[in-house]
């Protein structure tokens, strides 16, 4: 079979959404791709691109990558613009003069921002919100103001309005409508709406009509308004809707709707054969579609239509949900009434700024829309009603009112959502996808989410996700069991609230108080640990030492032939070259092979068990403190040179490291923990993969959380900016402590967030706003850790009777005579079996 | 203090090894007999001890006696502390990989002193 050979305009999020669909179809094979791009760079997440503002890089939100491009065999042209099609030839022309020939063409040109005709509207410091580019150049042109406008009161211009005033800038939004949102939001969402984003200080103007832009008296311009009125300004950012890019269709005769886009039908093709269009630039039905899921869908039907299938495209749900300047917002269907007959049901809480509206059908029976501002948790179960034609219950007012409790409202059942129903818009996951997730074995979110992708979106659909998993854990009997083993009838979390509420500090007395039997290698170091955690009493004390693990019991890490590794505390990586010189000799006297590890330290192995408290004194002595390579603790934070070397640095991150790893060294967790401190952007200390992750800015310092590298990699997410040296410790020390109370046994920070509910939002609730009122007794907790912390190898050496352990037999100065060793690359290595077998020369093992 | 009575023949020699003083509850301990090294153990709670070879057959290497004690069921069992599998204190069976288990000792405790009983 030959090639087809497809030509995609534009490499938007649709047009790589088309692409991605090809390349992981059944047959990538049979298609050519070949794209073009205006823009200097492939597809990247244009709904996020305000993070670019609270520190994401480009890096953060590209889509793909040239390289994947090339691996998967699509050309592609980028900062070059198709603009001629000639339909008859099938080929298309690009301002750089190359012809390309098509079997197929797929035009998704997107949109472009509306810039109103103003006079003075194209001066400088007049400017859009729609690329990277148009970031870029805001926070250039904030640089040189004092105050912002954003022209336009809808989804984008408050996105653009929080970008301003992140920038610092005085900030005004100034919309034509009556209120703000006026396409999504009613009169009374609008009005609180307005109410929350003023207590921010952004200032909102309604119902202003511009009629020129000209020379300022205070500031830079004055933008006159047709009621007489006046507002100055240095900049201003149109913000006023978008409009569909059709010129290339318009200028090469292909249909165009009278008021913009090109018209497509149910398969998005257009008025000439073989020529399809999709996303915001595409008519169907006389709509626009201006959100991503549906260019998604469009992009599956273009590709179906293509390869012989026969998907439709049959309108979309345009039902939004999202945080504006910190406030939810959510819009589902008929937000109007606009339905002939309509009733409506409204809630208002003046006093926690709380507004709820549902619209329901002349009968009663059906939800046709909702608007919710300052609570968005129903959204879920609201917009699968409404899209799924759900018989409403009995009293529907209950779906928005408080429950007398205090709880959240009447939730729907899972179990009445039909499969077809699209629980996840963004990656397009249904009920269905769900369930045959779970039936094939997923059982956690995190599996779900590996599996079909589900909430890595914009999670916005994770709590109704999870109730769905749960629901049909239940359905196929699956006990959702998460004691911790049989001994104990609890999780590691509720564990952890039980010794700490009830101030229990032994293990023998929470077995004998909560749990049955002796206990085992699960529930004894788990225990072990939450005890280290709130108590932080010496680990070998008689009644934990049969608690610790392989690596605790003798603050050591075990090798695969029973002998240790030793790892000194190098606190930020930071070391005096006597120090180095002490570990070199020590390495050397006791013939320990020696290896630099991730975390910038000295690893030295090969230690026998008699050889550790020998080893230690001298470590001892010369000032260096154990580095809890053997636990489950905090233990390195890495860092760069930082400023006080290098060019580039513009806070002292080493300093900002030491003072870290000095204040957390000890603290036992549910699993390892890993910071990073880097002194710019520029990231050399990889602390985006680290469990806390900070980086300096010109102002203080970015707080990444729940990175990891290891076997799944995991980014940190940016969880606060430019903090002080004080906030920052503050924000991690409830962060930690917080994981620490809250996290299941050996679950790294990331899996933790992903499986929190609520996510990243609910956790900067819990440790920014204090939502659970606990901030003070987490900072509480974690400083009385702190209080207590001991250097565990100089307590060790100190105590005969501890070091008596320190020895292979009980009944003898022999040692283990099982060691055999083999030099390579002039150090010492356990010998393989097959050198065992073969007798080669075994090492002489000293001391 | 009840001790364990695995395998003791006509045949058994009692090695005393250590007094009960040197021993932590709930932890073990290696001693070596006639070349031959053995893990000891005491269960404070149960206020028992037994003996298994120190070898871990899987790992194949001389740890046992540092693994963490406990109980699986009725049975009481070591984990090795290199790859976690479950020795049978009283038998020596590996629960994990029965072809794996190892030899059991019977001991005893007189006058503070603790002794293993080999064949």
């Amino acid at each position: 079979m030959t090639t087809e050979r497809i030509i995609v305009v534009g490499n938007g999020m649709v047009g790589h959404k088309f692409i991605d669909t090809v390349i992981n179809s059944d047959n990538p094979e049979n298609y050519e791709i070949v794209t073009f791009s205006e823009e200097p760079r492939l597809a990247y997440d244009r709904v996020k691109l305000s993070s670019y503002f609270s520190g994401s890089s480009v890096d953060d939100l590209m889509l793909t990558s040239e390289e994947h491009y090339q691996s998967s065999g699509v050309v592609y042209t980028l900062n070059d613009k198709v603009l001629e099609i000639d339909g008859d030839a099938k080929t298309v022309t690009t301002a750089s003069g190359k012809v390309e020939g098509y079997d197929k063409l797929v035009l998704a040109t997107g949109s472009f921002p509306f810039v109103p005709p103003i006079p003075g509207k194209d001066q400088p410091h007049c400017l859009v919100y729609r690329t990277i580019e148009d970031l870029e150049d805001i926070t250039a042109s904030a640089q040189e103001s004092k105050v912002g406008v954003v022209v336009g009161g809808g989804l984008l211009g408050l996105e653009a309005a929080n970008a301003l005033k992140n920038l610092g800038l005085e900030t005004h939004v100034v919309e034509f409508a009556p209120r703000l949102m006026a396409v999504q939001l009613d009169e009374g969402g609008g009005n609180l709406l307005r109410r929350k984003v003023e207590s921010l200080d952004v200032n909102v103007h309604t119902e202003k009509n511009t009629k020129n832009i000209g020379a300022g008296k205070k500031r830079r311009y004055v933008m006159e308004f047709t009621d007489g009125s006046e507002l100055e300004t240095d900049m201003i950012v149109f913000s006023a809707g978008i409009r569909p890019q059709d010129e290339l269709a318009r200028n090469n005769g292909i249909d165009i709707g009278e008021r913009g886009g090109i018209v497509v039908d149910n398969y998005c093709r257009t008025s000439v054969e073989d020529i399809y269009a999709i996303g915001e630039c595409a008519l169907w039905d006389g709509k626009i579609f201006g959100l991503v899921a549906p260019g998604y869908q469009m992009a599956k039907v273009a590709y179906a239509h293509i390869n012989g299938d026969s998907d439709q495209f049959t309108g979309a749900d345009m039902s939004t949900k999202l945080k504006l300047l910190g406030v939810d917002v959510a819009s589902i269907g008929d937000a109007h009434a606009r339905t002939p007959g309509a009733q409506t049901y409204t809630y208002e809480d003046g006093v926690n700024e709380v507004y709820k509206r549902i619209i329901v059908s002349e009968d009663g029976k059906k939800l046709l829309g909702a608007v919710l501002v300052g609570d968005a948790e129903s959204y879920g179960t609201l917009q699968q009603m409404c899209v799924n034609d759900m018989a409403l219950p009995e009293s529907p007012e209950q779906l928005i009112l408080p429950a007398s409790d205090g709880s959240a409202g009447a939730s729907m059942g899972v179990d009445a959502l039909p499969d077809a129903a699209q629980l996840c818009s963004c990656l397009d996951v249904t009920k269905g996808d769900i369930v045959d997730a779970v039936q094939s074995g997923c059982c956690s979110m995190g599996d779900i989410k590996d599996k079909t992708g589900a909430s890595t979106g914009c999670g916005g659909c994770a709590a109704l996700v999870k109730s769905v998993m749960d629901k049909e854990l239940e359905n196929l009997g699956v006990e959702v069991n998460n004691h911790i083993c049989e001994h104990f009838e609890y999780s590691r979390a509720e564990l952890a609230d039980i010794v700490r509420v009830k101030k229990i500090e032994s293990f023998d007395a929470l077995l004998d108080s909560h749990g049955k039997g002796l206990g085992c290698d699960i529930c004894k170091p788990a225990v072990g640990s939450i005890l280290a955690s709130f108590w932080n009493d010496y680990v070998l004390e008689d009644k934990h030492i049969g608690l610790q693990d392989t690596n605790d019991i003798y603050l050591g890490n075990m090798q695969k032939d029973g002998t240790y590794s030793i790892v000194p505390r190098v606190a930020g990586g930071e070391i005096t070259p006597d120090k180095l010189i002490v570990l070199g000799q020590v390495a050397k006297e006791f013939n320990l092979y020696t290896k630099v590890t991730g975390g910038q330290r000295i690893d030295l192995f090969g230690a026998q068990l008699h050889e550790l408290p020998l080893i230690w004194k001298q470590l001892v002595d010369a000032g260096f403190e154990t580095g809890h390579a053997y636990g489950k603790s905090l233990r390195t934070v890495k860092s760069c040179v930082g400023s006080t070397w290098c060019r580039y640095g513009v806070q002292d991150s080493v300093g900002m490291a030491i003072a870290l790893e000095n204040r957390y060294k000890g603290v036992r967790s549910p699993h390892k923990i890993k910071f990073g401190v880097s002194g710019c952007t520029r990231e050399c200390a990889e602390a985006q993969s680290k469990d806390f992750g900070v980086i300096a800015t010109e102002n203080g310092w970015n707080l990444y959380v729940c990175g990891n590298g290891g076997m799944r990699p995991r980014h940190a997410d940016l969880f606060a900016t430019d903090l002080d040296d004080e906030t920052l410790v503050k924000y991690i020390d409830r962060a930690m402590m917080f994981y620490i109370r809250t996290a299941d046994r050996l679950q790294r920070t990331s899996v933790w967030l992903e499986n929190l509910e609520g996510g990243l939002d609910y956790l900067r609730d819990v440790v920014i706003n204090d939502k659970l009122n606990i901030a003070q007794e987490l900072e509480d907790d974690m400083t009385s850790n702190i209080g207590k912390y001991q250097c565990e190898w100089k307590t060790t050496i100190e105590n005969p009777e501890k070091l008596k352990r320190f020895r292979h037999f009980v009944n003898s100065e022999e040692q283990d005579t099982n060691l055999a060793y083999v030099v390579e690359r002039d150090q010492r290595r356990p010998a393989t079996e097959a050198e065992r077998e073969n007798h080669i020369p075994a090492v002489e093992v000293t001391a | 203090m009840t001790t364990n009575s695995a395998s003791v023949s006509e045949a058994s020699q009692w090695v005393e090894v250590c007094r009960l003083t040197d021993l932590t509850p709930d932890t073990g301990v290696c001693a070596l007999i006639e070349n031959k090294q053995i893990a000891l153990f005491y269960s404070g709670k149960l206020n028992e001890l037994f003996a298994i070879d120190n070898f871990d057959p899987i790992g194949k290497a001389n740890v046992l006696s540092r693994g963490i004690i406990g109980s699986q069921g009725d049975r009481i069992c070591v984990a090795s502390p290199l790859y976690k599998q479950h020795f049978d204190l009283k038998t020596g069976e590996c629960l994990e990989e029965p072809e794996h288990s190892v030899a059991a000792y019977a001991v005893k405790v007189e006058d503070e002193w603790v002794s293993i009983a080999i064949n």
